[in-house]
């Protein structure tokens, strides 16, 4: 269990790391496309504070804040998205592509959850006691390789928790003009038991996984968590077609580090920001200054 | 005499026997039925614990195989018929292929789809394809035809075990019925290895006691035994003298052992199952050329008219090429070369 103001560095840590990224475009410093992980920091930082060190986390496009809160170096993480030797996989596949210890992402939406449901019978078969946990958005529902996962998964009680981040929308698409009837009956149909929540709240999803991730481990077969949350920015760099009011109150409403942030005594709050804030200038400065994969900057 | 298909599962056998990380996926593949084309009966009853029967999910089944590879296990997945290979494109190309080299060297994926692939059996226009060629040139993908030269058993053992990436291996539905050539025991034949690759070997068959070939042929699978049958005839009937050169890896392509053969035939015929344009054939014509210039002197591709495979006997008979196409074909640049 993360103690509160480590949870709200871990939060901290996404938001000025994605803040950076999306400034930083403007200015030059990346080339390529990111997918930024603004207002769903709580889901990544709940969920992966409560795994395990050998547990194997599979991500998706989305995938800055799943690495960070797995304890992804940021450092290397500014220096893949700038093609630089020091990136996390030396600047072969840049923001959607990263591979850490046991940390696994790729940008094709559905192809993860048979990949995961893989690598956890992989692990069961081989007697291993780590689970697996892939985080998928509501987008990749529409892809039938999920389905043909789920079931598999279902069928041969893989150990696999199954987060879906709802952000209600599908790069510029609401999940309501894509998607019939509801997430959790897609799940529930497969027998998987999911747990939904509406919150971004980083302390209830933290108590809420708890008992998911513990009977995952133990009963050896796949849960599911379905957690309703909000995208701030826009799916990529600048494809937000909402009207700007409605992402106003997600960020009046909905902000994870507001949430969490009025549990914690103001100085405290105030140095975590101010240790963070330097944390991550001084990492994309060192990843400015490193050599470029390839020779050519 | 060893057919082909027990060769194939003796193949399967040892490589379960002899690493506790093989494992086995794929549709009906059981006993007592042991697969569609019976390749992995007996395996299930020897290793119940690692030979599983699927669902009929060829993307999620490869999707899932290569998780496995990921994390230490060797995995093995029948793809009921060549046709069905489309399904689990995506996992392959998209993930399978490119995590080594995405990953920056971190990680391999030691991923074998075996598929049955061709026509000749009636099966018509979806499950008798000959789709190999939708596969090369993909990087960090291997491509792999068995065919009845050398020992295809051998072959599927080296894929599973002794190399780390992504594999397709194609067995044509002819090749299970046919038993593995003797060159040995062949009277008027001979057959010795060709370049240097040691894993998945390239084959040269040619006349005994015959005048130096002026003609290369160039195939693999089951068109191997067509070329090997034409080969004969053309020596006896044409006097034309070919040798032909099966390759076993066709993707990545080491067209090593062809340029050997055309620099001393300067003749090149290649010939496959697929259809004509932008098949294997046109890849093996090209890089002769780039390498060869002036000392190519004339080519053709024999391949499948452009057309989906047929189902009634004659129609098909007439869109898959057959020994007279090579005949016919080598007669033209036979022509050729003797203006």
């Amino acid at each position: 269990m993360t103690d509160a103001l480590d949870l709200y560095r871990s939060l901290v840590l996404i938001r000025r790391f994605e803040e950076t990224i999306l400034a930083e475009y403007r200015r030059g410093a990346f080339s390529g496309t990111t997918h930024t992980y603004l207002g769903q920091e709580a889901n990544a930082v709940g969920v992966i504070s409560n795994l395990e060190p050998d547990d194997i986390v599979v991500s998706n496009h989305r995938c800055h804040g799943h690495f960070l809160a797995y304890g992804g170096d940021p450092r290397a993480l500014f220096g893949e998205l700038m093609g630089r030797v020091s990136g996390v996989c030396g600047g072969r596949g840049g923001s959607q592509h990263l591979h850490w210890r046991n940390f696994y992402s790729n940008g094709i939406l559905g192809s993860t959850l048979p990949l995961a449901t893989g690598i956890a019978l992989a692990e069961k078969m081989q007697g291993r006691q780590t689970i697996t946990v892939v985080f998928a958005g509501d987008g990749a529902l529409g892809e039938g390789s999920v389905y043909e996962a789920l079931n598999f998964a279902s069928l041969w009680q893989a150990p696999l928790l199954i987060v879906i981040e709802n952000n209600h929308i599908a790069q510029t698409t609401p999940t309501d003009q894509a998607m019939a009837d509801s997430v959790a009956g897609r799940l529930a149909a497969f027998g998987i038991p999911v747990r939904e929540m509406d919150t971004s709240d980083v302390s209830e999803i933290s108590s809420a996984v708890q008992p998911l991730i513990a009977s995952v481990r133990q009963e050896q077969r796949p849960q599911a968590l379905i957690l309703n949350t909000a995208r701030f920015g826009p799916h990529s760099k600048s494809d937000d077609t909402r009207p700007v009011e409605l992402v106003d109150e997600l960020r009046q409403t909905r902000d994870p580090l507001t949430l969490h942030g009025r549990h914690l005594k103001p100085d405290l709050k105030n140095e975590v920001e101010a240790e963070i804030g330097a944390l991550v200038q001084a990492a994309f400065d060192q990843a400015l200054a490193d050599p470029p994969a390839g020779g050519v900057l | 005499m060893t057919a082909v298909l027990e060769a194939l599962t003796s193949g399967l056998l040892r490589a379960l026997s002899d690493d506790p990380r093989v494992v086995l996926l794929g549709e009906d593949i059981l006993d007592p039925y042991g697969g569609a084309f019976k390749v992995t009966r007996g395996l299930s009853s020897a290793f119940p614990q690692r030979v599983l029967t699927t669902p009929v999910s060829e993307a999620g089944m490869t999707g899932l195989a290569t998780g496995m590879a990921l994390r230490g296990l060797r995995p093995v997945v029948e793809i009921m018929f060549g046709d069905f290979s489309t399904l689990a494109v995506d996992s392959l190309v998209n993930t399978a292929a490119k995590l080594r080299w995405m990953y920056n060297e971190q990680v391999s994926v030691p991923l074998v789809l075996r598929t049955p692939m061709g026509g000749r059996r009636g099966y018509g226009p979806t499950h008798s394809q000959s789709l190999e060629k939708l596969f090369l040139g993909i990087p960090g993908l291997k491509v792999v035809a068995a065919s009845h030269f050398g020992d295809p058993g051998e072959l599927l053992y080296r894929a599973i075990l002794q190399q780390d990436d992504p594999l397709l291996f194609v067995e044509h539905k002819l090749l299970y019925g046919l038993p593995l050539v003797d060159a040995a025991a062949a009277s008027d034949f001979t057959v010795e290895r060709a370049g240097s690759a040691e894993i998945f070997p390239a084959y040269r068959l040619s006349m005994r006691n015959a005048p130096a070939p002026t003609l290369t042929l160039a195939a693999y699978g089951y068109m191997a035994e067509l070329a090997r049958q034409a080969l004969v005839k053309l020596a006896y009937e044409r006097e034309i003298f070919a040798e032909l050169i099966v390759l076993t890896q066709l993707s990545p392509l080491d067209a090593t052992p062809l340029l050997e053969s055309v620099s001393r035939t300067g003749h090149l015929l290649t010939i496959e199952e697929g259809t004509l344009s932008a098949g294997w054939g046109a890849e093996v014509l090209a890089r002769c050329a780039e390498v060869l210039g002036g000392q190519l002197k004339a080519a053709r591709r024999v391949a499948a008219a452009e057309t989906p495979v047929p189902a009634a006997a004659g129609l098909e008979r007439s869109t898959l090429p057959d020994v007279d196409d090579i005949l016919h074909a080598a007669e033209t640049i036979g022509a050729q070369l003797h203006v």
